[in-house]
C-alpha cells in the first residue's frame, strides 16, 4: 500500500478544514496558558508591581521637575501609555523561558507530535502572551485613573487601546520565543533577556518623546515596534495625546513586525524538541 | 499487510557522534516491540525520527504506512508518544491535559468527553481527574501520559522509558495498563527500555541497539537461547553490548535520565 491510498482512508472523525484547523488549534493553546493563569495567578500579580512603581514614583517625580517637555500633554499623561507598553513588554519578553521550560519537562513534545501546524502552535502561545498583557494593562489603568491621568474611556478607545495592547505583547513574547529557540538553555536566556529589553525600552517613546533624543537613538526608535505600540496608545488611551506617526501606520508596524515573527517561530520552534 | 513500522539504514549524526548508525527495523502490526540498549545507545533519537521530531541524516522509515519526512502530518495523526521526559503539565489538571490532546486531535466534543471519563476511569485516575497534576505521584503521571497518547486510538503507540524511575509497585501498574491497551485496542507499540525485566514482561519481539546498531533482534525466549542454555534476557544484554546495565552512557546521558527519574518520582 503506499501512502496516497492510506491518505484516502476516512478517519474515525471528519476533520475540520486547515483554515478551521489553524484558529482551533492556536486557541487549545492560547487557552491552556490561560487556564494555567487561572490556576495560579501569583505569577501576573508580580508583574503587576512594576507598571505601579513607575506610575507612582518616576512618575510622580518627573512630573513634578518638569524635567521632560512633552508640550501640551502633562509628563503622567504623557508617561502612562508608555507604561502600558512597558509592562506589556516586560511581562512578555520573559514568555521564551517557559518554552524552554516545556522543553526541558518534554511537555513541547506533546505539542509537537500532535497534528497542529508549526504556525497554530506558535501563534496560540503569542495570543496567550499578548492576552495576559491585558491584565497588566487593567492594572495599568486603576492606577493611572487613582493619579488622575486623564484617560480616555470610550468604548471604542477602549477596544482599541487592547487590540493594541494584545498585538504589541504578541509580537514581543514571539520574539522572545524566537530567542528561546536559538539559545536553547534558562541561563542563556535569562542573559540574553536582560540585555534585550533595556534597549528596546529605551530606544522608544516610552518615557521621553522623540524628538528630544539623539540622531542615532532616533534611528534606533524608529525601527522599534514598541515606538509604535506606544504612539498608537498615547494617542488613543489619554485625553489630548497626540501621535508621531499616523494610526494606521502603527498598526501596520505592528501586524507586521508580529506576522513576520510568527513565520521565523513557527520555523524554529521544532528545533528546540530536537 | 504493511508493516506498522518500517526503517531503511535510518541515521542520524550529531555532530561526530553518529546516535543512530543505519538502522533497519521492521515492527509488526500489534505487536509490542521493545528496543533494549544502555543510556546512549540511540533508542530516543530513533523514536524521534519515527515521531517526526528529528530529522534523518539519511535513511528512510514509514510509520503506519506514511513516510516520516514526506507525510509528516498522517503520521502524527497515526501515532502517540510518551516521551520519556514528562509531557502532561503539571500546572493544570488531569481532565485539562486530556481536553488539550482530544482538541488538538479534533475529536468531536461529545465524544471527547466521554473518551476523557473512559480514560480517567481506565487508567485508576477518576477522583483525581479534577487536581493538577503537579500533585500526582510518578506512577500516576505516567498512567494520564498514557492515557492523554491514546486519547485519539493511535494505531501506535510510542512508550519512551516508560518506567524509568518508578517504584516497583508502580512500574508493575504501568506495565498491566499497557498490556490491558494493547489487549483492547490491538495497539502497536514500540517501547524503549533499558531494564531486562520489563522487556521480557511486555515485549513480544525486542531489538538490541548498541553505539546506534542493532546488534540482535529477536524474541526474548530465542535470543536467550542462542547465548547459552541458562541464559537470561541480561546475559544476552551483557553479551550483546559488552556491558552491565549500569555502565554505558555520557554523563549527559545520565544527568538527563536521573532528572527525569526525579521529577516523576
Ligand atoms: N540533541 C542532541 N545533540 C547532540 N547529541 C545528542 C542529542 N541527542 C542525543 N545525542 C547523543 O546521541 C547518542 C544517543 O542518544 P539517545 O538516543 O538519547 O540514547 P538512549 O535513548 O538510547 O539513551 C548519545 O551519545 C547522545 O549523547
Ligand atoms: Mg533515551
Amino acid at each position: 500500500m503506499t501512502s496516497l491510498e492510506r491518505a484516502a482512508r476516512p478517519a474515525a472523525w471528519a476533520e475540520p478544514p486547515a483554515a478551521v484547523r489553524f484558529v482551533l488549534d492556536a486557541w487549545t493553546v492560547a487557552e491552556a496558558e490561560l487556564q494555567k493563569l487561572a490556576h495560579d495567578p501569583t505569577e501576573l500579580l508580580t508583574r503587576a508591581v512594576q507598571p505601579i512603581l513607575w506610575l507612582l514614583v518616576f512618575g510622580q517625580v518627573l512630573a513634578r521637575a518638569r524635567a521632560i517637555p512633552t508640550g501640551q500633554l502633562g509628563y503622567i499623561d504623557f508617561l502612562a501609555p508608555g507604561v502600558l507598553a512597558q509592562s506589556a513588554l516586560f511581562s512578555a519578553i520573559f514568555f521564551g523561558i517557559a518554552v524552554i521550560w516545556e522543553r526541558d519537562l518534554g511537555v513541547l513534545h506533546k505539542y509537537l507530535v500532535s497534528p497542529a501546524s508549526r504556525i497554530s502552535l506558535v501563534t496560540g502561545k503569542a495570543l496567550a502572551g499578548g492576552l495576559r498583557a491585558l491584565v497588566q494593562a487593567a492594572v495599568v489603568y486603576v492606577v493611572a485613573a487613582l493619579i488622575g491621568v486623564h484617560l480616555q474611556l470610550g468604548i471604542t478607545q477602549l477596544v482599541a487601546v487592547a487590540v493594541v495592547v494584545v498585538l504589541g505583547a504578541a509580537g514581543f513574547a514571539t520574539f522572545s520565543l524566537v530567542i528561546a529557540c536559538l539559545v536553547r538553555t534558562r541561563e542563556r536566556f535569562m542573559g540574553i533577556g536582560q540585555v534585550l529589553t533595556m534597549p528596546l525600552f529605551f530606544a522608544s517613546s516610552a518615557v521621553y518623546p522623540i524628538a528630544l533624543m539623539p540622531g542615532w537613538l532616533q534611528a534606533l526608535a524608529k525601527v522599534n515596534p514598541l515606538t509604535y505600540q506606544v504612539d498608537a496608545l498615547r494617542s488613543l488611551m489619554v485625553s489630548g495625546g497626540t501621535a508621531t506617526f499616523p494610526i494606521a501606520l502603527d498598526f501596520g508596524v505592528l501586524v507586521f513586525a508580529l506576522v513576520v515573527l510568527l513565520a521565523i517561530a513557527a520555523r524554529l520552534y521544532p528545533r528546540l524538541a530536537m | 499487510m504493511p508493516q506498522a513500522i518500517e526503517t531503511r539504514e535510518l541515521t542520524r549524526r550529531f555532530g561526530r557522534v553518529t546516535a543512530v548508525d543505519a538502522l533497519s527495523l521492521a515492527v509488526r502490526p500489534g505487536e509490542v516491540f521493545g528496543l533494549l540498549g544502555p543510556n546512549g545507545a540511540g533508542k530516543t533519537t530513533t523514536i524521534k525520527m519515527l515521531i517526526t521530531l528529528l530529522p534523518p541524516t539519511s535513511g528512510s522509515a514509514t510509520v503506519s504506512g506514511y513516510d516520516v519526512i514526506a507525510d509528516q502530518r498522517l503520521v502524527r495523526r497515526s501515532i502517540g508518544y510518551v516521551p520519556q521526559l514528562l509531557s502532561s503539565d503539571g500546572a493544570l489538571s488531569a481532565r485539562e491535559n486530556l481536553d488539550i490532546s482530544g482538541r488538538l486531535y479534533h475529536i468531536p466534543s461529545a465524544d471527547r468527553r466521554t473518551r476523557i471519563s473512559e480514560a480517567l476511569e481506565f487508567m485508576g485516575l477518576a477522583d483525581v481527574g479534577d487536581n493538577l497534576v503537579r500533585t500526582f505521584s510518578g506512577g500516576m503521571i505516567r498512567r494520564l501520559e498514557i492515557a492523554q497518547a491514546m486519547l485519539h486510538r493511535p494505531e501506535i503507540l510510542f512508550l519512551d522509558e516508560p518506567t524509568v524511575g518508578l517504584d516497583p509497585v508502580a512500574r508493575r501498574a504501568v506495565w498491566e495498563h499497557v498490556r490491558r491497551l494493547r489487549d483492547r485496542e490491538g495497539t502497536t507499540i514500540l517501547l524503549t527500555t533499558h531494564y531486562m525485566d520489563e522487556a521480557a514482561e511486555l515485549c513480544e519481539r525486542v531489538g538490541i541497539m548498541h553505539l546506534g546498531k542493532l546488534v540482535a533482534l529477536g524474541t526474548p525466549e530465542s535470543l536467550a537461547a542462542e547465548v547459552g542454555p541458562a541464559a537470561t534476557l541480561d546475559d544476552v544484554f551483557t553479551h550483546y553490548t559488552g556491558s552491565d546495565l549500569d555502565e554505558g552512557g555520557t554523563y549527559r546521558d545520565v544527568a538527563r535520565t536521573r532528572r527525569t527519574a526525579r521529577r516523576l518520582g
